[in-house]
């Protein structure tokens, strides 16, 4: 089978890689990037731990080969941080306690991120509606909308 | 969770991709979001050679109104649909739709087209584009052929687009004043498939009864039901509580639902009957009506 | 309360921010799969169709064909070693790779080796095997019946399905009582098979060292030190010696009980790693995961109240059938095979009660107690605020006040329930007055009788249960013989900083915080210095891990009495740097003073230093404690939830309005954490009630093998959670603190049953099992001929 060359911008950066048509985006990040901030949680497309943004858009990286992203850029949990300054989202959900096991976190930050940039000031049902394609076992989801809501405030005072 | 394997192809024209879809036959799927396709290739439930992916071909994302049709491009995403103005305001039955497709990530790789061609029953907008009385663009080697949407869905997994096609364009007659439309789906939560959702357009006469109506049934038959004999009775008609109800009651008897763990027959026909209630109430509120 | 220490020490109470987080957030947790090793090799497996079937053959010669796999490993190739069984948690027997016949669907089969993740998934499917299918036997009922298919053929003289009977308190008395009562009600109730599903799989890397012998497991597990021990017992003739087994649990993903037994896939790739010589990863697929892994409940409850005419309860009865799977591979204390079930007298002083509970096999995977459950708590607590509901009904009482007249007074506490066990503190009362009062009761009723008038359908569901957590005193609980104490190790260093090692393992609870605050409030060393690990078995001392909400109980003492050991030798080295007597001294949190001269003081960091530099002749050097905690009982957490639903009357949508949550869990070491286990729980309480439920067909097919029909809640279908507090601290924990993280899950379900039966009990509907799907209330709408 044929293997593809590619070249993908991660968090500001290029990379260029090798990979079989069947290599899955999250794969990609994972195991050849070593970028391991973006997890898998399962095999049907429903858990989202996978999130990552693809041309600004959070999108599920696990149904996504690597060669779609081909000349595109992505954004991973790893490149929120800049230079040493957390996202107001990171912020948040360490000041509201928005995670316990840290486990979906990249995944709702990505898709959190993206939202913040759409809608400066998210209801409680915004901010519902946005995560329902990521699923939590640990919070209850109430503290991620506190996280959420405190990094909208944040943003809003720092524009 | 890993596919086996199979070739990729992304082609930069659609004559180039169509060329490998002639090339490659039965062999080739087109890839355009790859949210139905791929979860299937994961799962190793469908197989094969090769991937033609039509996500780099310009062109075939727009939404626009002209000649007297909406024209939606097939690479549309549902993320597109739904963040539209135009489909806000002037049909609401379709960003209701794109609203309860999957989840809202989904919906940034989604297209319309892909939703339409895969032929699942399952999907959401088969149902809305029947009750609109759509057209379907299919591009050929021979170039492209309209094929009207009641013809459009042949039975599981099969529509009368063929091997060497690509779905490139959605048109759907804008509506005359007093339309209004509906599509309300019952899910299990969100991001599920519906137990049964249904999809009502309707326009008023200036007296008051229905001039034109369209009613689809999502996920209650082999492929998406097209409510004819509830459609029929509805014409020429007050939209009185009634007269919707007894719409809805001939609009579940068009149905064929199988059991399964969102319900049994007898509730997703039932649910279809509500929904269908439900959505025509809508559509008539909406048209202007009460 | 107020907090003790200021915000800079962090003591106990304080919701101070997380020190775990920095790297979650940051994507830098350091969960199994991020995990590489140089020569690592990927394990993926081959899983049965089939829920009962002979092996006829197993093919692999195209599966070796297949570019990057080594080697297949079946049943055959572990019986060489005599690993090819091994035993449960429960000392049942159970198969890690099959020689004769596979007993559920999606049973491992064989294992393949390869160098990548995507090869091994090729070998997987090359692997022909041929089955012989058997006959299935999945209704528990019908596995008791004298004609039925004896399954576990591997079992000598085994004549039947039948694992065990327990029971526990009166027989005669609560018959008699019964036979006595004003009024009796009986409810059957199913609580059906449920899975984790954490977001996090399962998986492991075993790394087997050739040249030093040594076997170190990267593994997902609550319970690091009992696996190493059960790693020496079963593997302790082919050379592992526990000294050279090292099980390290690093990030987890969520665990929830379904990370505590030992499932084939570790013992697999242990064994392919130790063939091999190289490290094997194994990750399991979600699909993989909910087909095979622990599941937790099926219970099968016929639960029965005696009363008086004016509703005070005088008898339980309870008969449970409980399937497990095709062995017990339950994760429950040993002397417990049904749990902590008998908590089913619940918060309610019930002076006669007798519970039974049989358990059998069937053709499914084994399991029981994971899914949050505090070992069976959920299903005894579901029982109990099931059927004090239906006794309400039959009464025509109110339920809460038929609550309120039931509740053990607080006066009686501690409390010897007719069950055996001593709660050792609680006030029902106020929980369900401050429950009432914040959801708005008394209008809610009203509300309610005005919407009856007009059709419409809403209802309000009490629960208030009764929690029993922290196993346990050494006198009952053991695990696999092993008692289940739990740990803590303690050392201060010269500059005054702190590490303190455990024996638990978290796995969100947020222990790094929670546990360093303890030390903070027993020392006043700032809880930012104080450094907590868990979950590395060389370093970490001995204990028995997280689960059933036990680390506060138990290594959460541990840890406040290493810290007070520390506290004693620290007062020797104050009073001699001081050069007082110990009587003088008087301590406040980070330093010792001398009485009536309060300017005469060390902190506990000059102290901390001395230990080092100046500490008083005769006297070790050093400022360390260690300390295994047996503590003297259980703790009883307990609460009262309030849930208001409204049903759509044509689709039988069930619509949580609003839900009140009061919880006690004794003294708060951080406020903040306590609150996101509640919601985390109400969740995982919600989710088994109106959308969670694992079932399967008449031929063992699993019907929710994936997150298509395993419906886990999004953050639109969880409602906005309201948590409000009572305290009162446990009498016997060093620290007054009683745990609280499956509390909710406990609470919740019977709650939001409560409100949908309450919602439809005017038209006569007694009660609805859980998973209440629409279609289940559209039916009893239909039956009742109000369905739209």
């Amino acid at each position: 089978m044929a293997m593809h060359d590619i070249q993908v911008t991660v968090n500001g950066a290029p990379y260029d890689a090798q990979v079989e048509s069947r290599l899955l985006l999250v794969h990609l990040l994972r195991d050849q990037l070593r970028l391991t901030g973006t997890h898998i949680g399962c095999d049907t497309t429903h858990c989202g731990a996978c999130t990552v943004l693809l041309d600004g858009q959070p999108v599920k990286s696990c149904t996504v080969l690597a060669v779609q992203a081909n000349g595109r850029q992505i954004s991973t949990v790893e490149g929120l941080e800049k230079e040493g300054k957390l996202h107001p989202l990171q912020e948040g959900f360490w000041e509201k306690h928005g995670l316990q096991c840290g486990y979906c976190t990249p995944g709702m930050l990505m898709t959190t991120c993206a939202l913040l940039e759409k809608n400066k000031n998210p209801s409680e049902a915004d901010i519902r509606e946005a995560i329902s394609g990521n699923l939590c076992r640990c919070t209850g989801y109430n503290n991620i909308v506190k996280a959420v809501q405190f990094a909208a405030e944040r943003l809003r005072k720092e524009a | 969770m890993i596919p086996a394997s199979f070739d990729y192809h992304a082609p930069g024209t659609l004559p180039e991709a169509l060329a490998l879809l002639s090339k490659y036959g039965d062999d080739a799927k087109v890839l355009s979001g790859g949210q139905s396709l791929l979860p299937l290739l994961k799962l190793r439930l469908g197989q094969t050679g090769h991937l033609i992916d039509i996500g780099r071909i310009p062109g075939l994302e727009y939404i626009r109104e002209e000649g007297g049709l909406l024209r939606i491009g097939g690479r549309t995403r549902e993320s597109a649909l739904e963040g539209s103005e135009v489909i806000r305001s002037r049909y609401p039955i379709l960003h209701d739709t794109a609203k309860v497709i999957a989840d809202p990530l989904v919906r940034n790789m989604a297209t319309l087209g892909g939703n339409l061609a895969h032929g699942d029953p399952g999907n959401d907008h088969p149902a809305t584009m029947l009750a609109l009385g759509a057209q379907v663009v299919a591009t050929g080697p021979k170039g492209e052929r309209v094929i009207p949407i009641e013809q459009f869905f042949l039975g599981l997994f099969r529509t009368a687009l063929r091997p060497d096609e690509v779905l490139t364009e959605i048109r759907i007659p804008v509506p005359p004043a007093r339309s209004g439309g509906a599509y309300l789906k019952l899910e299990r939560k969100v991001g599920d498939y519906a137990t049964a959702a249904a999809a009502a357009q309707v326009t008023l006469g200036s007296g008051g009864a229905i001039e034109r109506v369209g009613l689809a049934l999502t996920n209650v038959g082999p492929t998406p039901v097209k409510a004819v004999d509830a459609e029929k009775f509805l014409v020429g008609k007050k939209p009185d509580a009634a007269t919707l109800g007894e719409a809805a009651q001939r609009a579940a008897k068009a149905a064929s639902p199988s059991a399964d763990r969102r319900g049994s027959v007898e509730y997703k026909r039932e649910m279809a009957r509500v929904l269908a209630t439900r959505a025509l109430k809508l559509a008539v509120e909406r048209a202007g009506g009460r | 309360m107020q907090p003790r220490t200021s915000p800079e020490v962090g003591g106990m109470g304080h919701s101070m921010k997380r020190k775990e987080d920095p790297r979650f957030i940051r994507g830098k947790g350091n969960y199994v799969d991020d995990i590489v090793l140089p020569g690592m090799l990927w394990m993926d497996i081959v899983r049965s169709p089939f829920a009962h079937a002979k092996i006829k053959s197993i093919n692999t010669e195209k599966a070796l064909k297949v570019p990057g796999v080594l080697a297949v490993i079946t049943g055959e190739t572990l019986a060489k070693y005599n690993l090819h069984w091994m035993p449960t948690l429960m000392s049942d027997t159970q198969m890690v790779l099959p020689t004769e016949k596979v007993m559920y669907q999606a049973q491992e089969v064989a294992a393949v080796i390869a160098t990548s993740r995507y090869a091994a998934a090729d070998g997987v499917d090359a692997v022909e095997v041929d089955y012989d299918p058997l006959p299935v036997v999945v209704d528990p009922f019908k596995a008791l019946e004298p004609n039925a298919p004896i399954l576990r053929t591997d079992k000598k003289d085994k004549k039947d399905n039948r694992i065990f009977h327990w029971e526990a308190g009166d027989r005669a008395a609560t018959d008699k009582a019964f036979a006595e009562a004003d009024v009796t009600v009986k409810q059957a109730l199913y609580i059906p098979r449920i899975h984790v599903a954490s977001i996090e799989t399962c998986g492991c890397i075993a790394d087997f060292d050739r040249v030093n012998g040594k076997l170190t497991v990267y593994m997902t597990t609550q319970a690091p030190h009992a696996i190493r021990t059960v790693f020496a017992l079963v593997a302790g003739h082919v050379g592992l010696s526990e000294e050279r087994i090292r099980i390290v649990s690093p990030d987890i993903g969520g665990g929830f009980g379904g990370k505590v037994p030992v499932y084939p896939g570790y013992v697999i790739a242990t064994a392919a790693s130790v063939v091999i010589g190289k490290p094997v990863k194994w990750i399991e697929d979600r699909m993989e995961n909910l087909q095979a892994d622990s599941f937790a409940r099926d219970y099968h409850i016929t639960a029965e109240l005696a009363a008086r005419k004016d509703g005070t309860i005088t008898a339980l009865r309870m008969k449970t059938l409980a399937d497990h799977g095709y062995t017990d591979a339950a994760a429950n204390p040993s002397k417990f095979p049904a749990g902590l079930f008998s908590i089913c007298t619940g918060s309610y002083d019930v002076s006669k009660a007798f519970v039974e509970v049989d358990g059998v096999y069937t053709n499914k995977p084994p399991g029981g107690v994971a899914y949050r459950c505090s070992f069976r708590v959920t299903e005894a607590i579901h029982a109990i605020e099931r059927i004090t509901d239906v006794l309400a009904q039959e009464l025509k009482m109110d339920p809460a006040e038929l609550r309120m007249k039931n509740f053990i007074p607080k006066e009686k506490f501690p409390y010897k329930s007719a069950l055996g066990w001593e709660y050792d503190s609680g006030d029902y009362e106020p929980a369900l007055r401050l429950a009432m009062d914040k959801i708005g009761y008394a209008a809610l009723r009203k509300e309610q009788a005005e919407k009856r008038a007009r059709g419409e359908l809403m209802g309000i569901g009490i629960s208030s249960f009764t929690e029993i957590l922290g196993a346990g005193p050494s006198k009952h609980f053991d695990i696999l013989g092993i008692k289940m104490f739990d740990s803590c190790e303690l050392r201060i260093h010269p500059t005054g900083k702190a590490i303190a090692r455990f024996g638990t393992k978290s796995q969100g609870q947020g222990h790094e915080t929670t546990y360093a605050q303890i030390i903070a409030e027993e020392l006043g060393i700032p809880a930012s210095v104080v450094q907590v690990e868990e979950g590395d078995t060389d370093t970490a001392p001995y204990g028995l891990g997280t689960y059933a909400s036990r680390s506060t109980p138990t290594a959460g003492a541990a840890g406040a009495m290493a810290a007070r050991k520390i506290r004693e030798k620290a007062k020797k080295i104050a009073a001699y740097l001081l050069e007082v007597s110990e009587d003088d001294l008087v301590w406040e949190p980070g330093k010792f003073s001398v009485k009536g001269a309060p300017s005469r003081s060390k902190t506990i960091q000059e102290i901390a230093f001395a230990a080092y530099t100046n500490h008083p002749p005769g006297m070790e050097a050093g400022l360390e404690a260690v300390n295994y905690y047996d503590p003297p009982n259980l703790t009883f957490p307990f609460g009262s939830y309030i849930c208001v639903v409204d049903i759509d009357r044509g689709t039988g949508m069930v619509k949580i309005r609003r839900f009140v949550a009061v919880d006690d869990c004794g003294n708060i070491i951080n406020p903040m954490i306590v609150d996101g286990q509640i919601h985390g729980g109400l969740t995982m309480g919600m989710a088994p009630a109106l959308l969670e439920e694992i079932s399967y067909d008449e031929n063992g097919n699993n019907q929710a093998g994936s997150f298509m029909d395993y419906l886990v809640p999004t953050a639109v279908e969880s409602p906005s959670w309201e948590t409000f507090k009572t305290v009162t601290p446990c009498p016997h924990h060093p620290l007054g603190a009683k745990g609280v993280g499956e509390s909710a899950t406990v609470g919740a379900p019977p709650a939001i049953v409560n409100a949908v039966v309450d919602a439809l009990s005017h038209l006569g509907v007694k009660h609805v099992d859980i998973p209440i799907t629409p279609e289940k209330v559209w039916r009893l709408l239909k039956e009742k001929g109000v369905a739209e």
